[in-house]
This record gives C-alpha cells, sequence and structure tokens, in this order.
C-alpha cells in the first residue's frame, strides 16, 4: 500500500509518498490546480503509484485541494501541517507556517490541533510580500536573505505590501544598499509573523514550516522577535504533504480495524 | 415574484436597478436554502416571505397607510416594539444584509464603516429597498459611533427620530432607558394621532412577547441531539422576523414547531451523526446574509445556536406582563431591554455570562465568533469572548468578514480545519 499526500499550495504543489513507494517531489503549482494534480498522477504513474487503483490512498491539502479529483479524502491545510509539524517537531508544538498566500500559526497539544490562527486577509507577512519585494530588487529568495544578512536593516514601516513596495522603490531612489533593502524587507515580514503568532500562548517549542523553513536566518531573525527559539526544518516545505500522507494511513488503518 | 413593478414606482425606487436584486436573489436563496435535504414541509410559507420580501409585506405596509396607520423602520433589538405597535402602528426592521447596498452607502460614508451601516444608508439613498421608501420615520438608537453619524446623514432625507442607549447598566442607566421610552412613546403619539393606553400597551406587550415565546420555543429544538431543523432555517426565521406581522409570525412560527415536535418523536435528523455543533456568537446577520451558515453547514458542523441579535439576544426574557399603569409597563420594558447584553456596555460581563450558558444549554462543540469588518464593539470584545470560552474549554474560532463573497474559500478552509480540529 501507497499513502500519498498531495499538498497544492499556491505557489508550489508538494507530494511524499510512503509504504511500498517512498519518495517525494515538489513542483510549482501554475496557474491551474487540476492540471497540476494530472501531472502529479502521472509522475506518481511513473513511479509505479496508480493513484485510482487499491493500491494507493491519497489525501489532498491545501487551497487547491479540491482540485485533485483522484483524492480519497480532501482535508484542510491546518490539520495536515499540524499532523506533519507534530512529526518534525513533537505531540507538544507549535508550527508557524510562513506560506505563498497566507501564514498559519497551530498550536499542536497532545498531538492533535488545540488552536490555530490565519493570516489570509492580507499579503503582508506571507511568502507573497518576499516574492514582491525580492522581484523589485531584482533577486530570488534565496539571494534575498543572503543579502539580508550582510545589512543593516532599514525600518519598512507601512502594513500594506503594496505601500511597502513603494517605500521599498523609495529607499532604491534614494540609493540605500540592496542589502540593507533586502534586511528591511525580512524584518518586516518577521515582525508580522511575529505579531500573528503572539496573540497566542505559545509553547516551547515551536518550528518553521512551509516555503521560508528551512532559512535559518529567518528563523533568527522571528526568534529575535517573538523572544522564544524558532527552529528551522529541512524538510518544511513538505509538512503538508507528510502530514497529508500520514493521515491517509491512518484513515485507512482506522476505516479497516471499523469493518 | 408576482410583478410589484408599479407599486415600486409608485414608492419612487429605481427599479431598474432594484431589478438586478431581484434577478440574483432567487438563485442564491436556492442554492443556500432550496437545495437542503429533507426541510420541514412547514418551511414553505418562510420560502414565500423570501421570494416576495420585497413585494407582499410592503404590500401590506402600504395598504396600513392608506388606511391612516404609520409605519417605523428600526434598526435595533433595543427599540421597544411595543410602544409603536401600541399606537396602532407597524415596526419594521431595516437593517442591510447585502453587498448590493454597500457601494451606495459608501458614497456618503467612510468604506472603514461596517457593511450594516453602509447597506442600510445605501438601500434608502439609493432607492433600491421597498421598506426604506415606506417607512414614515426611522427609529435610530446610539450603539455605536457608525450609525449615530449615519443618522445624521439619513435625518436629511426621512425623519428620524434617535434613542439614547445607556452604555453603562447601573440602575441609573435602567431609568434613564426608561426615560428614553417615554420620549419615545411620546414622540410615536404624536406621529401617528393615536395615544397609547395601558390596555393598548398592555396588548401590544402580549403580541411580541408570543412571537418572543414562538422563537424560544424554535430554539429549544436545537438543543435536542438529532436536530429536526437545520440552523440555515432557523437563521432565516429570525431573520423574518423582524419585519413580518407579529401575530401572524407567531402563529406560522407555532405551526412549523408543531412538525418539529413530531419529527423529534420519529426521530428525524437533518444532519448525519457526528456533525459537529456549532454556536455562533458576535455581530448580526442581516437578511440575506447566509454566509456563514451556508459556510458551517457545507463542512461538516451545524449551526445550533446564534448569540446575536438576529438570535437569542431578540427573543430571550420576556416583557412583564402584570403591571398595570403605562407607568409601570414602561419600567417593564426598560427591565427587560436593558438586560440584553450587547458589546457597546462596558462592563458586558453578561454577555459572557450569556455565551457560556448557551454553549451548555445547546451542547455546543465549538463557538466561532463572527465579527462584521469594521465593527470595533465587538472586535474588541472578542478578545475576552475568546479568553474565557478557552477557560471554560470551550473551542473558539475568531473571524472576521462582511458581505462579499470573495473570502468565502478562506473562510472554508478555517471552518473546515476548526471542525476538523473538533473531530481528533
Amino acid at each position: 500500500m501507497d499513502y500519498i499526500g498531495i499538498d497544492i499550495g499556491s505557489t508550489a504543489a508538494k507530494v511524499v509518498a510512503r509504504g511500498d513507494h517512498e519518495m517525494e517531489f515538489a513542483l510549482p503549482t501554475g496557474w491551474s490546480s487540476k492540471e497540476t494534480a494530472n501531472i502529479i498522477k502521472e509522475r506518481l504513474a511513473g513511479d509505479g503509484i496508480d493513484v485510482t487503483g487499491d493500491g494507493a490512498k491519497v489525501v489532498a491539502t491545501g487551497y487547491g485541494r479540491i482540485a485533485v479529483e483522484y483524492a480519497d479524502y480532501v482535508i484542510t491545510e491546518i490539520t495536515c501541517h499540524a499532523r506533519g509539524g507534530r512529526e518534525m517537531g513533537s505531540d507538544d508544538c507549535a508550527v508557524i507556517d510562513v506560506g505563498g498566500q497566507d501564514t498559519k500559526v497551530i498550536l499542536i497539544s497532545h498531538g492533535v490541533v488545540q488552536d490555530f490562527l490565519m493570516n489570509d486577509k492580507c499579503s503582508a507577512g506571507t511568502g507573497k510580500f518576499l516574492e514582491i519585494m525580492a522581484n523589485r530588487l531584482g533577486v530570488d529568495l534565496h539571494e534575498l536573505f543572503d543579502m539580508a544578512e550582510g545589512g543593516e536593516t532599514l525600518s519598512i514601516s507601512s502594513l500594506c505590501t503594496v505601500f511597502a513596495e513603494s517605500e521599498v522603490i523609495n529607499y532604491i531612489g534614494e540609493g540605500r544598499r540592496r542589502e540593507d533593502i533586502a534586511a528591511g524587507v525580512v524584518d518586516s515580514v518577521a515582525a508580522k509573523v511575529a505579531q500573528l503568532a503572539m496573540r497566542k500562548n505559545l509553547p516551547d517549542q515551536i518550528i518553521l514550516t512551509g516555503g521560508l523553513s528551512d532559512s535559518r536566518y529567518f528563523a533568527k531573525i522571528l526568534s529575535e522577535k517573538i523572544g522564544k527559539t524558532i527552529s528551522p526544518t529541512d524538510r518544511g516545505r513538505y509538512a503538508g504533504a507528510l502530514g497529508a500522507s500520514l493521515l491517509a494511513e491512518e484513515k485507512t488503518k482506522r476505516a479497516a480495524a471499523k469493518l | 415574484m408576482a410583478d410589484y413593478r408599479k407599486m415600486w414606482e409608485d414608492l419612487g425606487m429605481d427599479v431598474d436597478t432594484h431589478d438586478q436584486l431581484c434577478e440574483v436573489l432567487p438563485q442564491a436563496f436556492g442554492d443556500v436554502y432550496l437545495s437542503q435535504e429533507n426541510r420541514p414541509e412547514s418551511m414553505d410559507y418562510y420560502n414565500f416571505v423570501v421570494a416576495e420580501i420585497h413585494g407582499v409585506r410592503p404590500a401590506e405596509l402600504i395598504e396600513h397607510q392608506k388606511k391612516g396607520g404609520k409605519v417605523f423602520g428600526t434598526f435595533c433589538v433595543y427599540v421597544p416594539d411595543e410602544i409603536v405597535f401600541a399606537a396602532d402602528a407597524i415596526a419594521t426592521g431595516l437593517c442591510g444584509g447585502s453587498q448590493f447596498w454597500v457601494p451606495g452607502g459608501e458614497k456618503v460614508l467612510p468604506t472603514n464603516t461596517c457593511p450594516l451601516i453602509k447597506a442600510s444608508v445605501g438601500a434608502r439613498l439609493d432607492r433600491t429597498c421597498p421598506f426604506f421608501r415606506i417607512a414614515d420615520m426611522y427609529v435610530g438608537e446610539t450603539t455605536c459611533d457608525g450609525k449615530k453619524k449615519a443618522w445624521e446623514i439619513l435625518a436629511e432625507d426621512v425623519p428620524v427620530h434617535v434613542m439614547d442607549l445607556p452604555q453603562m447598566k447601573r440602575e441609573k442607566d435602567v431609568c434613564s432607558w426608561a426615560d428614553e421610552i417615554r420620549t419615545f412613546k411620546k414622540v410615536v403619539e404624536d406621529f401617528t394621532g393615536n395615544e397609547i393606553t395601558a390596555e393598548k400597551l398592555a396588548a401590544s406587550i402580549h403580541m411580541i412577547n408570543n412571537k418572543r415565546k414562538a422563537l424560544e420555543r424554535l430554539y429549544a429544538f436545537r438543543k435536542n441531539d438529532k436536530l429536526p431543523i437545520s440552523g440555515k432555517d432557523v437563521l432565516l426565521i429570525s431573520q423574518i422576523a423582524f419585519y413580518d406581522d407579529p401575530t401572524r409570525f407567531a402563529e406560522m412560527t407555532n405551526k412549523l414547531c408543531d412538525e418539529l415536535e413530531q419529527r423529534v418523536a420519529d426521530g428525524i435528523s437533518v444532519f448525519p451523526e457526528g456533525t459537529k455543533r456549532i454556536m455562533l456568537t458576535g455581530t448580526p446577520l442581516a437578511i440575506p446574509n447566509w454566509k456563514i451558515h451556508n459556510l458551517v453547514e457545507t463542512s461538516g458542523g451545524a449551526v445550533v445556536c446564534e448569540e446575536m441579535c438576529t438570535g437569542t439576544r431578540y427573543f430571550e426574557r420576556l416583557v412583564d406582563e402584570t403591571k398595570t399603569t403605562v407607568d409601570e409597563q414602561i419600567d417593564a420594558l426598560a427591565e427587560r431591554y436593558m438586560g440584553i447584553n450587547c458589546a457597546c456596555f462596558t462592563p458586558n460581563h453578561g454577555r459572557i455570562d450569556d455565551i457560556i450558558r448557551l454553549a451548555k444549554e445547546y451542547k455546543v462543540d465549538g463557538v466561532i465568533d463572527v465579527n462584521l469588518k469594521f465593527c470595533s464593539l465587538y472586535d474588541v470584545e472578542g478578545y475576552t469572548v475568546e479568553r474565557e470560552l478557552q477557560k471554560a474549554g470551550i473551542p473558539v474560532l475568531g473571524i472576521e468578514t462582511d458581505y462579499v463573497d470573495s473570502d468565502a474559500q478562506q473562510l472554508r478552509t478555517r471552518i473546515s480545519a476548526f471542525i476538523e480540529m473538533l473531530g481528533a
């Protein structure tokens, strides 16, 4: 049996297979979640996994979850991220997931979701903000973080991505160092994520998942803002897909036990 | 809908623009309501009322006016309908619940005003709602800053009487509300030319109490483990209560309750076993705002109670019917109305107590605290609501939204995740 977790996010689609086959891969979501779901299906078929057959159970999650027509279960990204985060952290931890279009803070207690918060109305404080600013500075996300590390933080005070971009343009116009602007951009996102997270009583263990999860620099800045250690995770971008795969296994076994 | 074009034209409405609303409403109602399975047959009455929402009841109100009667439009559950009906006048709720009216309101109000106020002002100024055209006088109140200023704008277009609602609940505040009701009585008497006698007031208190009792009876069915009616349907009934004829409404609602009694006896539930029981708290859901109920009830949940103006705040507790003089009756009215717990009061422990009590009575699995965007009172109080619910061990999700549908999918993710969390 294969347990497949498919996490179709706004920016990237992540897939984790566990069981007879062990694999993980990611691809850009592109403009159509349905198309992406089909590409994933074919790619898995190429590796000998037939998602429509009895030998595979699929859980779809992420904002494109309903586009995965061959999914056996559809579960929200909160529950999946929590399950994956629990695997990467522990039964009692918090997961901060900075995604392409939203940011989630999930509190896990005794292995289950106890509470969560989501910023999904405003792109400031999400990956989208960094993407736009990196674009403006003519670099990619990794370069942005690398540059930021060597910069002196410039203040970006606007709460809105569009206005913050104007601030960045002003700095560029003033001839400020790119490194300093980059540091300001990362600082601004971290401040917004911290503001969201600090609305809740955070436990001692906090892990970072999502697209920025492997950035030690971002984790460091965020830790300073929150006043607690935020641990980066190497496979954090797969947290949702891993959680989905684990839930596929648990749901299948629970259903079998009921029969 | 039957043809009411002539009536709308006579009301001075912008009929062409209004047609656009008439076109979308049946579709929305069909998607949200008629798609439900196993609805009680007695919902037919409310289906009819909604289908003819801008026709049948407005025609009745106009008929009443032709006979010399007056119509008062109200916006808040603190305004005592009893006074209006005691003067042989009719009170009707005017709160706007559709995005359709919001741009009209934004022509004169700041964008960061709550959608309920924007929709209400837009409906009046754009002349796209018959109720707003028919009402001879609007009765406002001082429940929030946005409304206070909106009355000033509306007063340029229509007679407005504003009742000064106290912001605290000391004894002197209850007395002051009784005084406000006395002033209101005088305004209504002068405007209608009809005297409000103890006998008439007793009759209208009795009539409105009967409406409250019918709603209380209806809500009690939602305390059952097996729910004989959906939350969506009860919300619709609560919304209709604000503008339907009170006596007929009580009668039809009691008839529905008879059917629900039979359903309970037969063990009928409109939800599958394991459906999570959700209570909504917060800002009102004016018709046709069915968004949150629809999301909850298509995501594995059932709404079993609303601690809202369109909910328990509207009908809980009766006015004492034993008083025999107008003065005593007005004191009894003030007592009852000041017992409503709105976020405009400070401190407001009563509301927290209500929420915890209702969560237990209706055996809820979780609470969703809903805030209409830019309602700072409920938004700020949301902090206390969430904290106290958590202390009581009741899971809670706070959401903020308005009348647009663009956030529906994001809300669905949160609501689904919340329901998944309750199932773990």
